[in-house]
């Protein structure tokens, strides 16, 4: 049962558009999906290795620039010279921000990673600080305040196929959808490969992981780089979907999300951000009827330090335990599925 | 040269405030190991009370600051008590978690309560400058100056010379020991995080007046206190004094000559430097890499 409950939610919400007609609704289940796809990248840094990046709103933002810049064009002066580009297609520069992104991931990831818990996290929180006033003061680059409007949405398809451009939600919605499957897979299969035991391993211990030969450095790195490029496509993704961008991307309360949807869904899970990025991204929708802005995030934080204290672990764990329990309970002591979902 | 002058004034000035920033923070981040997200919402805090008292219910200006650090106090004596008490064995991130939590939910009870438009407060102190040959200063920033190392100066003797410094030393040198000596370690982790958190509502009462208050004036509060207590080395009171008059130094310096919309990206600058080549910090003797 527990094995086919993805394929069920794919099947499920692969549906969503063909019954729910409401653009505003399909609008907000299209944003929540590019950040539960940051979340998974967050996810494999905190859940897996167990390091907070608390910038990690600085490779979605870097995705969504580099994509928009790519597919808009851009001519600056730099050290004398002045550099033009012409405009490119949408997926180009989509390829791109991942590509750059990712790089980041790797820059930081060297820089950052000789230092570990609350020095990493406030190196990342720096991070994304000097990348958003970069966006900001850049005005010849990025527009500054000013936004960059009219990016084009993705085309799709080749010259044997016919083209389309994904103007419209539902057809978003099922690219997010495809991105997102896709990204569960890659990770699902990436944390039962040698390299996911051994993040898992470095999470757990780090001086014994080392005893036993695992590259600290080699493998933080890497999944830097590999959360660092899937939250550049998500960013990317975000850009050509929104088809504005302004230095608000780079809004500290972007990684607030990413963290709470992670933390709530449950760290160190595959389903952990998807679930969380549902409850999160639905939730908006709900309360906006009720009460402002304000009230909504005061809840969001209420509800994390209530998580912390009530479900450290996050829902998608605590669900399992209880469907553990009742399965247990009927044949005898089944062994704990603890280690395979990475939750030692 | 002038210019130069003038900067270094202005440095004095920032830096001042600063450094109460770092010491409370460094009290809390340093000593305590709380990754206080929080510290940035009690600046505004101080801030907002600032406002509260001074323009709201007119009381005379200095009262109000004495107010508002008070007011701070126990607003940090309550987070303490609330929330990290129960948690104090617990890992670091965990806490940070709850740190973060609390500072989505402070930061916009203070946008629900005062609304988002910048609230000024009206100085007593004369407007004319003070001029000292090429350089001017206003009397309002010479007062905030003085405050704040007389506060500077207060909280080295309460940690380096009363008992009850002694006895927060200890707890958190040793919980255990100290707990035996007959302390009580429950009040000091109370009274420790009370006295950073008054220290950050100080510099927001002090800077409120300087420039205007806002509800998000906290997050970069939070990080620049971060960035001066990595200068410093943890929990060095002397180290985080030095590393708010460096870090306001290279705000100046970086605002002067390279370009205003910089300026507050120095001190992240310097956090990714100092963290990358001396991650014990300038002034630390002992190796505490987290």
């Amino acid at each position: 049962m527990k094995r086919y409950l993805p394929y069920l939610a794919l099947v499920f919400f692969a549906s969503v558009p063909l019954w729910l007609h409401d653009q505003y609704y399909l609008h907000t289940l299209v944003v929540a999906g590019i950040f539960m796809l940051a979340a998974m990248s967050l996810n494999l840094l905190l859940g897996y290795t167990g390091q907070l990046s608390l910038g990690h709103v600085a490779f979605f933002g870097i995705g969504a620039y580099v994509s928009a810049l790519t597919s808009l064009g851009f001519s600056i002066s730099l050290f004398g010279y002045q550099i033009t580009h012409e405009p490119w297609p949408p997926v180009v520069g989509m390829v791109l921000g991942t590509v750059i992104a990712g790089l980041c991931g790797y820059l930081i990831g060297k820089l950052a990673f000789r230092v570990r818990g609350a020095y990493f996290v406030i190196v990342t929180v720096s991070f994304a600080e000097v990348v958003r006033l970069v966006a900001l003061n850049w005005v010849e680059l990025t527009n500054g305040p000013l936004a960059l409007p009219g990016i084009p949405p993705l085309t799709l398809g080749f010259e044997w196929t016919g083209y389309v451009t994904l103007w419209g939600k539902s057809q978003n919605y099922y690219l997010v959808l495809v991105f997102l499957a896709l990204a569960y897979l890659v990770i699902k299969r990436l944390v039962h490969s040698p390299f996911g035991r051994a993040m898992i391993a470095l999470r757990e211990n780090e001086t014994l992981a080392v005893s036993v030969g695992i590259s600290v450095t080699k493998y933080l790195v890497l999944a830097a780089v590999f959360s660092g490029a899937l939250a550049g496509l998500a960013g990317s993704l975000y850009a050509h979907y929104i088809q504005i961008i302004d230095p608000m991307v780079f809004m500290f309360l972007n990684t607030v999300t990413m963290v709470i949807m992670v933390v709530t869904g449950g760290k160190g899970t595959l389903a952990g951000p998807v679930v969380g990025g549902l409850i999160f991204g639905i939730a908006p929708v709900i309360l906006r009827n009720y009460v402002g802005p304000e009230v909504q995030w005061i809840l969001y934080g209420l509800l994390m330090i209530a998580i912390v204290f009530v479900l450290p672990d996050g829902i998608v764990p605590a669900i399992e335990r209880w469907f553990n329990r009742a399965s247990s309970a009927a044949q005898k002591s089944e062994p704990s599925l603890a280690l395979q979902t990475g939750k030692g | 040269m002038d210019q130069l002058l003038q900067h270094i004034v202005n440095t004095l000035i920032m830096g001042g405030t600063y450094a109460l920033l770092g010491i409370g923070l460094t009290l809390i981040f340093g000593i305590m190991r709380i990754v206080n997200f929080t510290h940035g919402e009690l600046y505004a805090f101080g801030a907002y009370m600032m406002y509260f008292f001074a323009a709201v219910i007119g009381m005379n200006f200095f009262v109000s600051i004495a107010f508002a650090i008070a007011a701070g106090m126990i607003l940090g004596a309550f987070i303490e008590y609330t929330l990290l008490r129960s948690k104090r064995g617990a890992d670091i991130d965990t806490t940070m978690l709850i740190m973060i939590g609390a500072w989505i939910v402070f930061q916009n009870l203070e946008h629900l309560v005062w609304g988002g438009v910048a609230k000024s407060i009206p100085s007593p102190l004369p407007e004319q400058p003070l001029v000292l040959g090429p350089v001017s200063l206003s009397w309002l920033r010479v007062m905030v100056l003085v405050i704040a190392l007389a506060l500077i100066a207060a909280t080295y003797v309460v940690i380096n010379r009363t008992k009850l410094g002694k006895a927060m030393r200890a707890t958190f040198q040793d919980s255990n020991t100290a707990a035996l000596m007959g302390i009580n370690v429950n009040a000091i982790h109370t009274m420790t995080f009370g006295l950073g958190s008054a220290l950050a509502a100080a510099a927001g009462a002090l800077l409120g007046p300087v420039f205007v208050v806002t509800p998000t004036m906290g997050d970069l509060a939070s990080l620049k206190a971060f960035a001066i207590v990595i200068l410093g080395g943890l929990g060095n009171i002397t180290g985080a004094a030095i590393g708010g008059f460096i870090l306001a130094f290279a705000e100046e310096i970086g605002a002067g000559y390279i370009s205003s919309g910089y300026r507050d990206a120095m001190g992240f600058v310097i956090i990714i430097i100092v963290l990358l080549f001396k991650p014990t910090g300038l002034f630390a003797r002992t190796e505490r890499v987290g």
